[in-house]
């Protein structure tokens, strides 16, 4: 796979990611929980994952080459 | 309080400040030193998918379900991730094909379809205008709250036309949008002024909410725990919105909202204007994957505590969606309150500004003038210069936009109809959704499937979700909802086909995209896309810049100059066509003229005038010049086929020609054998016949004395008759060997193969040898190892090595002081013999010829000799048979002392060869 396809494809996996954190299942496992340091897990929860997927998606459009994509 | 004056104050110097930013921008852009160049402005820009919407509805919709306001913002979040592979694309064809808005992306896909683009932008218009109404709504109503009664429950009350703030900020945002989005004619449809004022006015709302956020979360409350630890002590709001312990979220309605979201963020007008449109450079994209998201992540993050502490602080009372502004309010937090209220004013303008661009583009491209070239009697078509009449109706068409949308604020109001407006709106857009993406991913869709997509979506549309909206405002008898039309249950609006249990919203979604993506699938796979479908199609599927030709036949550039002039105005219409001809390697436009049916040039005026009037209209106009002769489908497709058979053909040609280079050069390499091999034999069959004569000259020479001279005595006569027995003898050793060593080399020697003892082997070798040993007074040593090795092998020819070898030792040893030893050994796998002779030695560039044909060794520093004291053939006939065997045979001498002669076997020679 030439490399200026890795920098999409990784991206891709990212939605795919973001496809399953951010729904149903996942999300009725820790809807469950209750709360975590007073703050309702879902809200914590949601908030975390996509906070998490932001900072992974500045990692790998940063880490490429300008060229790459 | 704040004063009404300061508000409209403040308001107004944010107006202006954003004409002074649109000003320099649009002065900096012209200068050639573009202020939004770069991805952070294009990112902030994008945040123009943030409305009063988000700025007060968000906090609404957490008020009344917790986190059910998040799928908005994440659905645009994975969009972007995606962004790479989707909206890179998008990008690309419509830089490569001019594209200017949503309507024209789908018309010039479906075969440049004036009808396609038309029904687009309908529905855009009709999605979209109460979405503009609600922006109005909002910086009147927040205005009315500053202003007058404060925090009143239900005190939003319409204002009379000259006292409601909306009507005059509709009016500044016309002049605005105005100035800003219609300065000329440009093909290229971007607005650098505008752009920059979005991407300031995303700042604004982001600062104001987060510092309404950090003020009610750290001003109001000790921090996040604290207001939640609070919240969670009333029942009410521990029971809606925190759910500990309990699933709060509908998981259907979760999923259907995060897909409409991510639909939105590609298929808005206003997103696609900023995004596809107005982007400066495609790679801009790269850092706005993650900086957008970002942005959205920021805007959201106090959302959720700032509904919570205003249900705590106004219980059962004000409208939730106000929360963010009368909370500040409520702590007299005076210039807090008016940096959100120019938060929200930022947040309304900026979505106002670009939605009603877009649509004003798409309006007059895709509506109007379609309709105006048609009409002859306007004479259009002759007219000089439309440059004027373009931009006219552009501006007429953004004034009757904001016209629209405050006209529906003002009949609509306080109605049902707008507080779910937004998603109304989203559901809308989502119908360009198949075709739009089908339309980028696969070349089967054609144009009456478009149309169908788009005919059934908007219809189910209307059906489940603007007619009840209209229901449930009063303006429809609501009977219809409850028990269907005609009293037909199974057509409720809201429960199609007695689908319960959904959301008015999901059930859109679902039925929508049924018979949008069915239509579209269906009817596309009636027929097989027309030629001009077909090309498009490659167009934006492969992005081949060179597809089939959509012209035949030409034009002069005498007919398309003027008519591109006549639509962008003629300097800019010069200037474009001098940089097509300085890119294709003329001087000028000029240098073009002598070129004949020119479909390239065609082809460029026509991507030029789609800039400005839309790809439908300009391929009508371009079609008024060109003496077209179109190309049926089958030409079309004859062309596609053909050029798809020539590359097959050219690939095999390839492929064939690799092949044929490969075996000229085997067959090259293989004559250069034959040659070596026939010189080789040429030179054996000479040396032979040389080798033959000698023996044969002097028999002959003897026997002719003898047979001349009867007088000879007996004594000489006797010393003749041995020499020519013994030259017979060589004759026929000579000839034996030659005969031996072609059975060996043609492969038809006999073996015979058996346990051989080497041992025995070389000491019966050794006793044939020794009496010639004896005359010559050289002493054999033998060291053999007891019992010796055993070896498969042919005993015979074993035999034959041997003496051939230990014979040579003999031959070139001195006699009396000669010495030949013999050895024999033995590791795991092979054994080895050797025969060492104190002879002469060979020199190091005779080792391996030595085991040439007729090739022998010499004592002295001579050559190699030619008086032969052997035939020159045992050596090679020896190696031929020990690598008969597998086994190897060769020598290691040093000159004057001595040639040690080695041979190798392995073990299980005689198997191997089996």
């Amino acid at each position: 796979m030439p490399r200026r396809h890795l920098v999409s494809h990784r991206l891709v996996a990212v939605f795919l990611l973001g496809c399953l954190l951010f729904n149903y299942p996942l999300l009725a496992v820790l809807d469950r929980f209750g709360s975590i340091g007073g703050l309702p897990s879902s809200f914590v929860w949601l908030m975390a994952a996509w906070f998490f997927l932001i900072v992974l998606m500045a990692v790998i459009v940063e880490r490429s080459d300008n060229r790459d994509y | 309080m704040l004063t009404v004056w300061i508000i409209v104050a403040a308001s107004l110097a944010y107006l202006v400040l954003l004409f002074g930013i649109a000003w320099y921008a649009d002065r900096r852009a012209d200068a050639g030193r573009s202020v939004i160049d770069n991805s952070l402005v294009y990112a902030l820009s994008l945040g123009v998918y943030c409305t009063t919407w988000t700025f007060y509805g968000s906090v609404g919709r957490a008020a009344a379900s917790g986190i059910g306001f998040l799928p908005i913002y994440l659905g645009p979040t994975l969009l972007f991730a995606l962004g790479a592979v989707i909206l890179h694309k998008m990008i690309r064809i419509a830089k490569a094909n001019r594209i200017t808005s949503i309507a024209d992306f789908v018309a010039s896909r479906y075969g440049k379809s004036q009808l396609l683009g038309g029904l687009v932008s309908v529905i855009a218009v009709v999605g979209v205008i109460p979405y503009i109404a609600l922006q109005l709504k909002a910086v009147s109503s927040t205005f009315v709250l500053l202003t007058e009664v404060g925090l009143q429950p239900g005190a939003a009350t319409v204002a009379p036309l000259l006292q409601d703030s909306a009507f005059y900020v509709a009016g500044l945002l016309a002049v605005f949008t105005i100035l800003f989005g219609t300065r000329h004619m440009d093909a290229t449809e971007r607005h650098e002024g505008m752009v920059a004022a979005i991407a300031f006015e995303s700042v604004i709302k982001l600062v104001a909410f987060l510092a309404a956020g950090l003020f009610v979360v750290y001003g109001m409350y000790g921090g996040l725990g604290d207001l939640f630890d609070k919240a969670r002590a009333v029942p009410e709001i521990t029971q809606r919105l925190l759910g500990d312990g309990r699933a709060v979220i509908d998981y259907g309605n979760w999923f259907a909202l995060t897909l409409l979201a991510f639909f939105a963020a590609l298929l808005l007008p206003r997103q696609f204007q900023i995004a596809v449109v107005e982007n400066v450079n495609p790679q801009h994209l790269r850092r706005a994957i993650w900086l957008f998201p970002l942005y959205l992540f920021l805007i959201n993050l106090f959302v959720l505590p700032i509904a919570l502490a205003g249900l705590m602080h106004f219980p059962g009372g004000t409208d939730a969606d106000s929360f963010v502004l009368t909370l500040p309010m409520a702590f007299q937090q005076q210039s807090l309150t008016l940096l959100v209220f120019v938060g929200g004013l930022s947040a309304a303008t900026g979505m106002v500004i670009v939605e009603t661009i877009a649509l004003s583009t798409m309006v007059c491209n895709d509506l109007v003038m379609p309709v105006l070239l048609r009409w002859r009697a306007l004479g259009l078509q002759q007219r000089e210069d439309l440059t004027g009449l373009l931009l006219g109706i552009r501006r007429w068409a953004i004034a009757i936009i904001l016209a629209l949308g405050y006209l529906y604020f003002r009949i609509a109001g306080e109605a049902y109809a707008l507080v779910s407006i937004g998603l109304i709106s989203f559901a809308a857009m989502a119908q360009f959704a198949p075709v739009v993406l089908g339309g980028m991913y696969w070349k089967g869709g054609t144009q009456s499937g478009a149309l169908a997509a788009l005919g059934a979506g908007f219809f189910i549309w209307t059906y489940t979700l603007l007619l009840p909206s209209f229901a449930k405002s009063g303006w429809l008898p609501a009977d219809f909802l409850q028990h269907g039309p005609w009293g037909i249950e199974l057509l409720r609006p809201q429960q199609l086909f007695g689908l319960t249990g959904l959301s008015e919203i999901t059930h859109c979604l679902v039925w929508s995209m049924v018979f949008n993506l069915g239509s579209y699938v269906g009817v596309s796979l009636m027929r097989i896309p027309d030629a001009r479908e077909a090309r498009q199609a490659k167009l934006f599927v492969e992005e081949s810049g060179a597809a089939a030709p959509n012209w035949r036949g030409g034009a002069e550039l005498d007919d398309l100059l003027p008519l591109a002039a006549r639509f962008i105005g003629p300097e800019r219409a010069q200037e474009a066509f001098d940089r097509h001809a300085r890119s294709r390697g003329f001087t000028s436009s000029a240098a073009l003229h002598g070129v004949k049916s020119d479909a390239e040039l065609v082809h460029f005026a026509e991507t030029l005038l789609a800039g400005a009037i839309g790809s439908a209209s300009a391929r009508a106009m371009v079609a008024s010049v060109v003496q077209e002769e179109p190309l049926g489908l089958d030409e079309v497709m004859n062309i596609l086929d053909e050029a798809s058979q020539v590359r097959a053909y050219s690939h095999e040609l390839e492929i064939k020609s690799q092949e044929l280079t490969q075996a000229t050069a085997e067959l090259r390499a293989a004559n250069e054998r034959l040659r070596e091999l026939d010189s080789l034999k040429d030179d054996f069959i000479s040396t032979v016949t040389h080798e033959l004569r000698t023996p044969l000259t002097s028999i002959r020479a003897f026997s002719e004395m003898l047979h001349e001279d009867p007088k000879i005595d007996l004594v000489e006569r006797t010393r003749f008759l041995g020499i020519i027995v013994s030259e017979t003898e060589r004759l026929s050793r000579l000839i034996n060997q030659i005969l031996d060593l072609a059975k060996l080399e043609s492969g038809r020697a006999e073996w015979t193969s058996a346990e051989v003892n080497l041992s025995e082997v070389i000491r019966e070798a050794v006793d044939s040898i020794s009496s010639l040993a004896k005359e010559k007074k050289i002493t054999l040593q033998l060291d053999l190892p007891e019992p010796g090795a055993i070896v498969l092998a042919d005993r015979d020819r074993l035999t034959q090595v041997m003496i051939n070898l230990l014979s040579n030792s003999v031959k070139f040893v001195a006699s009396g002081s000669g010495h030949v030893k013999v050895g024999a050994g033995e590791t795991a796998d092979e054994v080895s013999v050797s025969v060492c002779d104190n002879g002469p030695g060979i020199r190091a560039e005779d080792r391996e010829l030595i085991f040439e044909k007729f090739r022998q060794g010499t004592g002295d520093a001579g050559a190699l000799t030619d008086k032969p004291q052997g035939t020159g053939l045992g050596l090679p006939i020896s190696r031929q048979i020990i690598e008969y065997f597998g086994g190897k045979l060769w020598v290691e001498s040093e000159l004057g002392k001595g040639a040690c002669f080695r041979f190798t076997l392995p073990r299980d020679s005689a198997q191997n060869r089996r």
